[in-house]
């Protein structure tokens, strides 16, 4: 189970990139790979914001929930796609980082500790307090393989409702706690949208996350990830640590999940324990599967299926007028119908994900010059 | 005392429906080296079948066939019609495959049959038995614990003494080798795939009475704990599926009754790693992990 | 390669400055606008339901009642002229879901209000961002005692009973009719059992034996056993009721014979009855209480009425305790919305729920006043027997604190023609 058999060459070639078709391509001095990176998260950020300007405040969320969930979902597919370790628990992980940044706003209001620095301190303490828990896990993962590994993290991922009923004094039980809401700075003017500024501190934690995992993937660590996921043996020849990559892997990944968790909480000032049910671990290994697994730009998929996901039900039912017993047993059933049918078919057409689609098709229009052969190996069983 | 022999009984009759879910997973880890993720939707499915077998004959037993038969039936479409194509792309793929089954059958479920719990008879009394005071077994426990008990013995039969069996076996950890020496992986993976899910159908008919009744959701709590049975007991190892089953129903009873309900998950998660940091491929592996 | 990341970098530097310019000339006009989801013909309101999930059963049927009375009321006019629309989205019972689709109708839909909201850890969740929308938040659907903070909530307001109220009434039942008895609490381990602990501890003082269950674990045998081997005689029980059927199962096969009194929101005996197929008989005796017309007594003019309207709109669902739930609480909306007068807006609306003096289908007066948003201040107890559940004895009512349980002795109200509030 922990044999990621996609085409994922981020190795040679670096995913962001992808995020920009057209770009400048390769034959890059090595020196300028973070400065290249840094131009296209620039160019990237300066585009959405442009297009948040124009958006409703609703849509504006939504753009905010798939830059939280891109955290999330690009520090997972860097675990299990380039590393081979398989977690369950990301839910928990966000969970961490979400309890974290609330723990700390309420903390700093309550002693009426305010300034534009409480915020980034927040999810910083979100990111440190959830690697610790990352290493927790991690250590334990390296020992394990396969199932099992994913059986010890799907029990991570059940236990936040556990966990806050027992310390229901620090986290409220499954009420949850809530937290002064961000409100956008006065200078953006008395009627600029909540939502909007939202959307951007969501973005600007996004752009971070991927600009630093774009930079980890292409460097030492990013291709000893690899080689450590296709040949442990091989790796320890090489002289690569074969645990502690496995261990900070986990720790990486677990901070991005701590990030993304603390902005997802951001985004409504609230956190519960029902919002970060096994159904989400689940859904976030999902999501980075059908992206396209190991590659930053099949995140971005990701994160976006993983918001179509929530705002699905209801969509379809609302535009059918339906007899009313027939309509109850439709609504919410049939959008989750057609989510799983969509996941089905888009797995069973397109194996290396969305991106690998998007990769095969890019290919094929630039005349095929030099396709990648798209034999996968046979998993190794 | 009389409490420690309540909790084990309880313990017991709750494992043994662990175990017999925990046995379907099993069983097709052996065959397919896949977990599968749908198997606690595919056994909802075949028990709606079962039941209304069962309302409409009058008869458990019938319903019983026929879930189990449906069982083979589903389980061998999805292999042949998403599994096989999943295949080529990797075990994660099929992981995800199933994740997107268990959305369109729950879906389908609540579509045809609506949201409501529905009545799942049990067909021998579920009144415990006492004994010296205690609650102990009811009939229905027992038959739960028998037929888990049975399932395991019949596999034993057909995976180390039938060709058939020895053939699937071989389909599943060396499938190159084996085309070469004859062997229709193919067919073997289809017959994995019909085996387990018919023994998860039977699994699910022996579950849903004890739970809160039959509904599109009913297995999706069994399916983790029975994960966590089968992981406990080692993946490869029917007799490891029973054993942890058992073991992690009587955690979940002493957890639960002398701690509180609240502290399951986190008593699962100590079990887990007690178990595999010291075995990391399960208590019942039969060699060392091998490093997938 | 250094020309391009140059040239990159300009061009992302001018499209930030673009950025920046743009940004604030609709956000004015949005502030300005007036009513949303008020029109000539219209009146657009949204609620969050679990129509799929674990939560589903049972709770599903409500929204598809209440809907079904709105389509009957917008076919005998609507209200002032204005036919009621009414959003159903679907939560699963995921707060996350909840924040999500509340925000979806507020900002997208343009709803006027909330109605009935289902849940208490999923509407806990949307209680600030109503508060920061000021949109009226009109009785949700559960009995925890959170929607009566108008302090800090000023828009949300409660409709059942709360589940202190219910436990204070439910205590007081078995003080009279038990004395002495062994008195245990069986109770969902949120707010749901503990403010009907409180109510029940109110009444009783300390309870012999009390026991949880959380909805993520089935293996209810465990605190069932310790209720029994504490020589329980009375079982007091606040669960849903999946965990109602699970636990009097649980006690019946354990041979533990205890009088069960259950809270209404896990009492419904059609919904135990459908679950427990052939094994009903051991809701024999169950008491529990209501405070809304009983579904069973099919001579009630509001169940008449309600049937009426369900066979033509609802048809695909059964008349149960859920759907009179969906129809009286719609009726309550219809009350308040005629009362808020002819040009609407959110403010009139909340001040006319808060003014109060509803009374409809329920057996007792809300409680709704100036600093109060809780909803019925009461309920009346019932009892299965024969396979009927049915009123017995007076209502009561009380209030979350230390008030006295007192009788309620006026007589129920009768319904208007076609049961459409007129005034």
């Amino acid at each position: 189970m922990t044999t990621t058999p996609t085409e994922t060459a981020p190795a040679t070639a670096s995913p962001l990139r992808r995020l920009l078709p057209g770009a400048p391509a390769g034959r890059d001095p090595r020196g300028s790979t973070l400065l290249r990176h840094l131009a296209v998260a620039v160019f990237a950020g300066t585009l959405v914001v442009l297009v948040t300007n124009q958006l409703a405040p609703y849509q504006n969320l939504q753009v905010a929930r798939v830059c939280a969930f891109l955290c999330v979902t690009a520090g997972h597919t860097v675990l299990v796609g380039l590393n081979g370790q398989l977690s369950l628990g990301h839910g928990a992980l966000m969970a961490t980082g979400a309890y974290t940044v609330a723990l700390t706003q309420q903390a700093l209001d309550e002693r009426a500790v305010r300034g534009w620095w409480t915020l980034p301190a927040s999810l910083l303490a979100g990111v440190a307090v959830t690697a610790l828990g990352g290493l927790v896990v991690g250590l334990a993962a390296a020992r394990l393989r396969g199932p099992y590994l994913a059986g010890v993290t799907l029990a991570v991922a059940t236990l936040v409702p556990a966990v806050t009923t027992i310390f229901t004094g620090v986290f409220n039980g499954e009420q949850g706690l809530s937290f002064p809401a961000q409100t956008p700075p006065a200078a953006l003017g008395a009627y600029f949208q909540p939502e909007r500024w939202l959307a951007w501190i969501a973005l600007a934690a996004a752009l971070l996350t991927m600009l630093l995992l774009a930079n980890l993937v292409r460097s030492r660590f990013g291709r000893s990830l690899v080689v450590v996921r296709d040949d442990e043996v091989a790796a320890r020849l090489a002289g690569i640590p074969v645990a502690r990559t496995q261990v900070l892997a986990f720790v990486v990944s677990a901070a991005c999940a701590g990030l993304g968790g603390g902005v997802y909480a951001m985004l409504t000032a609230t956190v519960a324990p029902g919002k970060f049910p096994l159904d989400l671990s689940l859904f976030l290994l999902m999501a980075i599967v059908i992206g396209g697994l190991g590659s930053l730009a099949g995140a971005v998929w990701g994160a976006v299926l993983l918001v179509a996901l929530q705002d699905l039900p209801g969509l379809l039912t609302e535009h059918l007028s339906l007899s009313a017993g027939l309509a109850q047993r439709l609504e919410g059933n049939l959008a989750l119908a057609v989510f799983g049918l969509v996941l089905i078919v888009v797995m069973l057409a397109a194996p290396g994900g969305l991106q690998g689609g998007v990769r095969a098709l890019t290919a094929r229009l630039r005349g095929a010059v030099r396709r990648r052969p798209a034999t996968r190996r046979s998993p190794d069983r | 005392m009389e409490r420690f022999w309540f909790l084990t009984f309880d313990g017991l009759a709750a494992g043994a429906v662990y175990a017999a879910f925990a046995l379907a997973l099993v069983l097709i880890w052996r065959a397919a080296r896949v977990v599968n993720f749908a198997q606690g939707a595919m056994a909802v499915a075949t028990a709606y079948v079962g039941y209304a077998v069962v309302s409409a004959t009058g008869s458990y037993w019938l319903g019983l066939a026929a879930a189990i038969l449906s069982g083979l039936a589903l389980g061998a479409l999805v292999e042949r019609v998403l599994m096989r194509f999943a295949g080529p792309g990797g075990p994660l793929n099929q992981v995800i495959v199933a994740l997107g089954l268990v959305l369109v059958i729950q879906a389908v479920l609540g579509m045809i049959f609506g949201n409501e719990y529905r009545p799942a008879p049990a067909p021998f009394d579920t009144d415990a038995l006492t004994i010296a005071g205690v609650a102990a077994l009811s009939p229905y426990d027992l038959w739960v614990l028998g037929a888990a008990l049975t399932v395991v013995a019949l596999l034993a039969v057909l995976f180390t003494r039938t060709p058939i069996g020895l053939r699937m076996r071989a389909a599943a950890f060396a499938p190159e080798v084996s085309r070469l020496l004859g062997v229709s992986v193919g067919r073997m993976l289809t017959l994995g795939w019909a085996l387990a899910a018919a023994v998860g159908a039977l699994a699910g008919m022996l579950v849903v009475p004890t739970g809160l009744g039959l509904h599109s959701h009913a297995m999706d709590l069994v399916f983790v704990i029975a994960f966590t049975a089968a992981v406990v007991g080692g993946l490869d190892s029917p007799v490891g599926a029973v054993v942890g089953g058992l073991l992690v129903g009587l955690i979940l009873s002493y957890v639960t009754g002398y701690l509180g309900p609240d502290t399951t998950p986190l008593a699962v998660l100590v079990l887990l790693l007690a178990v595999l940091l010291v075995r990391p491929g399960g208590l019942f592996s039969a060699a060392r992990a091998r490093h997938v | 390669m250094r020309t391009t990341t140059r040239r990159v970098l300009a061009a992302a530097a001018g499209l930030a400055l673009l950025a920046a310019l743009p940004a604030c000339a609709d956000d004015e006009k949005q502030a300005a606008e007036n009513v949303p989801g008020v029109s000539d013909s219209e009146v657009v309101i949204g609620t969050h339901q679990p129509l799929t999930g674990p939560a589903a059963p049972g709770y599903s049927k409500i929204s598809a009642a209440t809907k079904a009375y709105f389509e009957h009321v917008n076919a005998k006019g609507g209200v002032h002229g204005r036919k009621i629309v009414y959003k159903v989205m679907d939560d699963g019972y995921n707060p996350a879901n909840t924040e999500n689709v509340v925000r979806k109708l507020v900002l997208d839909d343009k709803v006027f209000a909330l109605l009935g909201g289902l849940g208490t850890p999923t509407h806990t969740n949307v209680l600030e961002f109503v508060k920061t929308q000021k949109v009226p938040d009109l009785f949700v659907a559960s009995g925890s005692r959170n929607w009566n903070e108008p302090d800090k909530y000023p828009t949300t307001f409660g409709w059942q009973p709360d589940y202190t109220v219910e436990g204070k009434i439910l205590a007081s039942y078995v003080k009279r009719e038990f004395p002495g008895a062994k008195v245990c609490h069986f109770g969902q381990n949120d707010d749901f059992g503990r403010d009907s602990l409180v109510g029940v501890e109110q009444v009783l003082g300390p309870v012999a034996a009390k026991q949880t269950y959380t909805t993520t674990n089935q293996q209810v045998g465990p605190a069932i056993g310790a209720l029994r081997a504490a020589g329980c005689q009375v079982v007091i029980s606040a669960t849903i009721p999946g965990f109602t059927a699970l636990a009097m199962g649980q006690a019946a096969g354990q041979g533990f014979k205890a009088q069960w009194v259950v809270s209404n929101v896990g009492a419904d005996y059609t919904t135990l009855a459908a679950q427990l197929g052939d094994k009903k008989v051991i809701l024999e005796g169950m008491v529990a209480d209501n405070y809304l017309p009983n579904v069973a007594d099919t001579a009630n003019p509001w169940i008449q009425e309600f049937t009426k309207i369900h066979q033509k709109y609802n048809a695909g669902n059964p008349v149960d305790g859920n759907a009179i739930y969906g129809y009286s609480m719609a009726y309550t909306f219809v009350q308040a919305m005629l009362a808020a007068g002819p040009d609407p807006t959110r403010e009139k609306l909340v001040e006319a729920v808060r003014k109060g003096g509803f009374r409809g289908p329920g057996l007792v007066p809300f409680r709704y006043a100036d600093g109060v948003h809780a909803g019925y201040g009461g309920v009346r107890l019932t009892k299965v027997s024969n396979g009927v559940q049915e009123y017995f004895g007076p209502a009561y009512t009380t209030d979350d604190g230390d008030g006295a349980v007192t009788e309620f002795t006026e007589p129920p109200t009768n319904p208007p023609a076609d049961a459409v509030p007129t005034a």
